[in-house]
């Protein structure tokens, strides 16, 4: 591991490479694309959360003037591949081509049922307003209670629970089960001095992100064909594209724009399969966008879940064992984030006795999607509230309580491995020694702490570092760029290169032009495609010096590569000037150019600890929380560019902070939702927060050339329980359920 | 359909254009005249990312027709920067890092361009309340009031 | 499909008698025909509920509706039809007599819907929650009308009539609101909830206007609120606990109760009857207790 001190590059702050088009309006977005002659395309929705489709009847709306398509499920191919799409969100290829267009059944209020294409978006309303939709209203179930009841309405009629000990002898809405754990947990209640048991439900949140959903597609004649759209994985487009309406995936190239935010929600297709159809019936590109409105009540959104947790604890603050039982509502497909969400909850302790259970239950809801870190908020709310509840049950300081039972190095994970190095303890100590920790409360105000985790992954990417003929260098990527990671790519690049930052300018290529590259999520981009950069950065070395030594007429390794020159190994006697890269791509061009490459599986990506606190005040005759003061801390591993970091640890918190406080879907008896739109969907604004403190603590991933971890998820994880344990401090009244809006708080505080 | 003739002043330029009784502003400087800079969020005014300036005030492109427009002068993130030279507020964006995905970019630059025009010398809880109708979902604001605050002490010296 | 014949029109008539006859015109050929001052809450309900075509008639080229008139005399305070609240809150004058009233339009919506949402709108569009109506109705505003039959005034209290509801008829629009000038140790003040800091609708409002004698015994009160039923409302017995007292903790608690007991409020999405019912009295308390602190500076 190379010593921080000896950086030239990695971790400092230069300004990203895609900076100046975005502070100019210049940088394109999804919705900026247009072609000649280009259609518009809109979705006809359901107006019920749960119907059979009876009948579709497009030929009222292909009978006006100006509409060049009219599509519904029959136009697109069955899809019966029942396998996993992969990825962090799950479910099916056959559940996502039913989710673009419903196919039998519409399961969710916005579910999309039929599609047009015509000159004007007016037109399209039009032609929407003209198709004939026969539907059979049936009882939508919209929450887990409602799901799990006996004698619920079954979404889908033919689900058996997989996963469970005896094998389902009907269908049911829980479409499956799984179970973890280790160790004997009954044994380990009863070697307990204190048991507690309590339940924690999280609301269905939406991802929030600015930008709607946007696409342009265009098929040719020949079959081929061009999609434009804001995407978090152009080679996820292509490929779920390519499996919806039944094409090669060779056939279509994935133009990523620049995208407007996705925190897991870009990481799917809603209108990318339908754009695709109504272009190729149309013979013209179709353009597509969404309206908040549509954002809202058909993409997305995030599992509400209920856990209920068992802690059983040693006087001293040993814990025992630790039990979870989690369901996560999955919205209309299979898919909820059940397995992180066992592998995570108790993932901050090394405990002997562990069970986690957890279950994926269908509901009249958009199908969830991945949302940052998916699974661990839900989960690890319920467990860093309950683990302050037994430190308070204890009487014991809840770092205290949490640094005797944390995780660390050699110890095994809840969900199989042993950790190697981790920052979780190190950021124990860092909360504990943070001044904000030390300063006093006033009356009515409180102070929660919590811990947040995630895996973090790595797997398939690609790079290429083009050296151009004045030595001014270009990297090519696939991983669209949606915090700033044009500008670690540059940073990491000029660190092995030995250049200039200025002198890189990073590209992230379409499917055709970039190597395969997994999508922008995972907390992935750093590590993996960081880790293939770096690869081709060495590689392009590599080729460098070995035409040097040639020139020089000396054995390769007599060169050795410093500040961005070749030069000669000291000691080894040759008498050379120091070439640049320019020089050595003028004197050696009948070799070709300079183009060093890389693709990789990348292994070993390091977990991710952070710990949260915040001070809040409590308004108890109108329930109202404000946040005072929060500070996120978190083990990057290593901070390639540290704002860009601390941006991560800022903006995890505010979305966690707008969990815990006031963000949820608010249905009617019907299954619609009745706040889809950012008026009534309350996303923190910026004069309800205070400056976000942030610490980042480095314990080096091994695994990574610069010790890099990925830090986009886990800051989202803590501020749940962070917030609830602080709200509980200051009010001296446990609160069980999100969120903590005012209306929820008051009637808590007077039922106390 | 009957279109309305606006003649109007772009970014220090005059501009004509056809539009539609109904359609918004943010249609047309999009569609029309191709300045998609100004990004649509919401098209209701709750999230601020197609802020303009009309006559230097601060307004939603969606809140307001394009026939309205005749007469006035628009600012839009286009017309922000002096030909090379960008605004201290660009700059300070990219030098806090107060970007992100950077879609709300242009709204927050616009709308904090008016706010100091007002105020060369606003406290973090003015900015604050002046940006509270540009949502962005990335930063947690902290680097977006940073570099306001930065930007303002620039324009101030 | 009866809508295909019509369209979307936009007219900027440049006088009040100009407006009358054309909006008295379209309705007499049947032709829809809506009031755009600010926009704000027409270009939103273009969008969503109701995109159906009509005429816009653009008023902001009428002199009269851009004025603002602060008077000691018997014309009093008149606020023009078109005046936006980012106006209302950069006038010096209009700040200084009736704080409460540009607290009320200072709190639609962001700093950009201020640029273009005005007083006289957020009226218009009769929204329970409209935050500036309990503020207007606090101060004795009235709106004053011009029509096919010529000019008349209605207190804002009446013009109200129900969700989304005014008392306008066809023909007609409002050129401005007139209300009498704060005597002397008189002050308002507004309040709201909201679950953020900004950018929300009511779930329930107060304002509150109160005149104190020599003494500082309340003599004159008006108390309205909002959110907590179809329309604002005026609520008397929370001026009545409020006259004759020193406005003291028992009689702004006595109010709080009033208003609680004069609300009928709904559940929804933005906040529980039981909780609105509760907060109403709160705001009532807290919007009082700043007025008696204005009156008591003056």
């Amino acid at each position: 591991m190379t010593d921080a001190a000896q950086f030239k590059y990695v971790g400092t702050r230069p300004v990203r490479p895609d900076g100046v088009d975005k502070v100019t309006g210049r940088a394109a977005f999804g919705a900026d694309f247009t072609l000649p002659g280009m259609l518009h395309g809109l979705i006809l929705r359901s107006p019920h959360a749960h119907a059979r489709i009876k009948s579709v009847d497009l030929s009222a709306a292909l009978e006006i003037d100006g509409v060049f398509a009219a599509i519904s499920s029959a136009d697109f191919p069955e899809v019966t591949d029942s396998g996993d799409m992969g990825g962090e969100g799950g479910g099916s290829i056959k559940d996502l081509s039913d989710n673009c267009m419903a196919r039998g059944k519409a399961l969710y209020h916005g579910h999309a049922v039929a599609a047009v294409a015509a000159t004007s978006l007016a037109k399209a309303r039009q032609a929407l307003a003209a198709i004939k939709v026969d539907y059979e209203a049936l009882a939508p179930v919209m929450d887990l209670d409602a799901a799990l009841a006996g004698d619920a309405p079954l979404l889908n009629e033919e689900m058996m629970t997989q996963g469970l000990a005896e094998p389902a002898t009907k269908p049911s809405n829980i479409a499956s089960r799984m179970v973890m754990g280790r160790g004997d947990v009954a044994k380990g209640f009863e070697e307990a001095d204190v048991v507690l048991e309590e339940t924690y439900r999280t609301p269905t949140v939406h991802q929030g992100y600015i930008e709607p959903h946007a696409c342009l597609a265009t098929v040719n004649e020949g079959g081929q064909s061009t999609i434009w759209c804001c995407t978090q994985g152009a080679f996820e487009v292509r490929s779920y594209s390519a499996a919806v309406c039944g094409m090669s995936i060779g056939s279509i190239r994935v133009i990523p724009s620049e995208i407007g935010g996705g925190f897991g929600g870009k990481t799917t297709v809603y209108l990318e399969p339908v754009a695709l159809m109504l272009s190729k019936t149309a013979g013209r590109p179709v353009k597509m966008t969404m309206s908040r409105e549509e954002v809202f009540r058909a993409t997305g959104p995030a599992s509400a879940a209920r856990s209920t947790i068992k802690i059983g604890a040693k006087r001293d603050g040993t814990i025992t064992a630790m039990s979870a039982r989690i369901h996560y509502e999955a919205g209309a497909y299979p898919g909820g984030p059940v397995p992180m969400g066992c592998m995570s909850v108790f993932s901050a302790y090394n405990v002997p006795n562990l069970a986690m259970e957890g279950f994926d239950v269908l509901v009249n809801k958009p199908k969830v999607a991945a949302y940052r870190a998916p699974g661990a908020p839900q989960a690890m709310f319920a467990s860093e509230c309950i683990i302050t509840e037994l430190a308070k049950a204890l009487a014991i300081d809840p770092i205290e309580l949490r640094l005797k039972n944390a995780a660390d190095e050699g110890d095994a994970a809840p969900y199989g491995p042993t950790w190697g190095p981790i920052g979780l303890k190190a950021c124990l100590e860092a909360a504990k020694a943070h001044p904000n920790y030390q300063t006093a409360l006033q009356e009515g105000q409180g102070r929660g702490l919590a811990v947040g985790f995630w895996f973090n992954i790595g797997f398939q990417s690609s790079a290429e570092v083009h050296v151009n003929e004045d030595g001014t260098v270009t990297v090519i990527e696939g991983n669209p760029d949606i915090g700033g990671s044009r500008a670690s790519m540059a940073i990491m690049a000029a660190e092995e290169l030995g250049i200039p930052y200025e002198n890189i300018r990073v590209q992230i290529a379409d499917t055709e032009n970039a190597g395969y590259t997994m999508v922008t999520g995972g907390s992935r981009t750093t590590f993996a495609t960081g880790m293939a950069v770096v690869e081709a950065a060495r590689d392009v070395i590599g080729q460098a010096k070995a035409r040097v030594a040639k020139l020089w007429q000396v054995d390769a390794d007599m060169v050795e590569w410093r500040d961005g020159q070749a030069l000669p190994k000291p000691g080894m006697n040759v008498e050379q000037e120091p070439m640049s890269f320019a020089e050595i791509a003028a004197k050696t061009a009948p070799s070709g150019p300079l183009l060093g490459k890389a693709s990789l599986n990348a292994r070993g990506a390091g977990p991710g600890f952070s710990v949260n606190f915040c001070d809040v005040e409590v308004d108890r005759r109108t329930g109202k929380v404000d946040v005072l003061k929060f500070t996120a801390i978190q083990d990057a591993g290593r901070a390639i560019h540290p704002g860009y970091v601390e941006g991560q640890l800022q903006g995890g918190a505010v979305q966690g902070i707008g969990w815990a406080l006031n963000e949820e879907y608010v249905y009617d008896a019907d299954g619609v939702q009745q706040n889809a739109g950012f008026l009534d969907y309350r996303v923190p604004v910026a004069s309800d927060l205070p400056m976000i403190d942030t610490v980042i603590i480095e314990v080096p991933n091994d695994a990574h050339p610069y010790g890099v971890r990925g830090v986009g998820e886990t800051p989202i994880v803590a501020p749940l329980a962070a917030t609830a344990n602080a709200v509980a401090e200051a009010t001296g009244v446990r609160i069980r359920t999100l969120p903590l809006s005012p209306p929820n708080v008051l009637a808590a505080l007077d039922a106390a | 359909m009957a279109k309305t003739h606006v003649s109007t002043c772009i970014n220090g330029q005059d501009a004509e254009f056809l539009c539609s009784p109904e359609q918004t502003l943010l249609e047309v400087l999009r569609d029309t005249l191709h300045l998609t800079g100004t990004k649509e969020g919401c098209a209701t005014g709750d999230c601020g990312a197609c802020s303009v300036l009309l006559d230097g005030t601060l307004v939603c492109a969606c809140l307001m027709l394009a026939a309205e427009a005749e007469g006035h002068d628009v600012t839009t993130i286009e017309g922000i920067a002096s030909g090379n030279d960008l605004h201290p507020l660009q700059q300070k964006f990219l030098d806090h890092a107060a970007l992100q995905c950077g879609v709300c970019t242009p709204g927050f630059i616009v709308a904090s361009k008016a706010l100091l025009d007002e105020d060369p010398d606003p406290d973090e809880e003015s900015i604050r309340y002046w940006l509270a109708g540009n949502l962005c979902r990335c930063t947690g604001y902290d680097k977006i009031v940073r570099a306001v605050q930065d930007a303002a002490a620039e324009l101030r010296s | 499909m009866s809508q295909s014949t019509s369209n979307f029109a936009y007219a900027m008539p440049a006088s009040i008698t100009d407006t009358v006859s054309l909006l008295s015109q379209a309705s007499s050929n049947g032709v829809r025909c809506q009031v755009l001052a600010g926009g704000t809450d027409l270009l939103v309900q273009l969008r969503s509920v109701d995109p159906d075509p009509r005429t816009i008639v653009d008023i902001k080229s009428v002199p009269e509706v851009s004025r603002v008139e602060v008077s000691n005399s018997e014309r009093g305070v008149f606020i023009g039809g078109a005046v936006s609240a980012a106006t209302m809150t950069h006038h010096e004058g209009l700040k200084a007599i009736l704080p409460g009233l540009v607290e009320a339009a200072y709190l639609i919506g962001s700093t950009q819907i201020q640029g273009r949402a005005t007083l006289v709108g957020n009226l218009c569009n009769a929204s329970p929650a409209g935050d500036t109506i309990p503020a207007l109705i606090t101060n004795q505003a009235v709106c004053e009308i011009h029509g096919p039959r010529g000019a008349r005034s209605l207190p804002v209290e009446d013009f109200v009539v129900g969700v989304q509801k005014n008392a306008l008829e066809a023909g007609e629009f409002v050129v401005g609101v007139r209300m009498p000038h704060p005597s002397a140790r008189t002050a308002d003040a507004y309040l709201r909830f909201i679950p953020r800091t900004e950018m929300d609708i009511a779930v329930a409002s107060a304002g509150v206007s109160v005149t104190l004698d020599d003494a500082g015994v309340c003599s004159a009160a008006r108390v309205a609120i909002g959110a907590v039923a179809p329309t604002a409302l005026l609520v008397p017995d929370a001026a009545d606990a409020l006259v004759g007292s020193t406005l003291d903790e028992a009689s702004l608690a006595a109010a709080g109760r009033a208003c609680t007991a004069a609300s009928s409020p709904i559940s929804d999405k933005r906040g529980t009857a039981a909780y609105r019912r509760k907060v109403v009295a709160v705001l009532c308390e807290r919007a009082a207790a700043s007025a008696a602190e204005r009156a008591r500076a003056r």
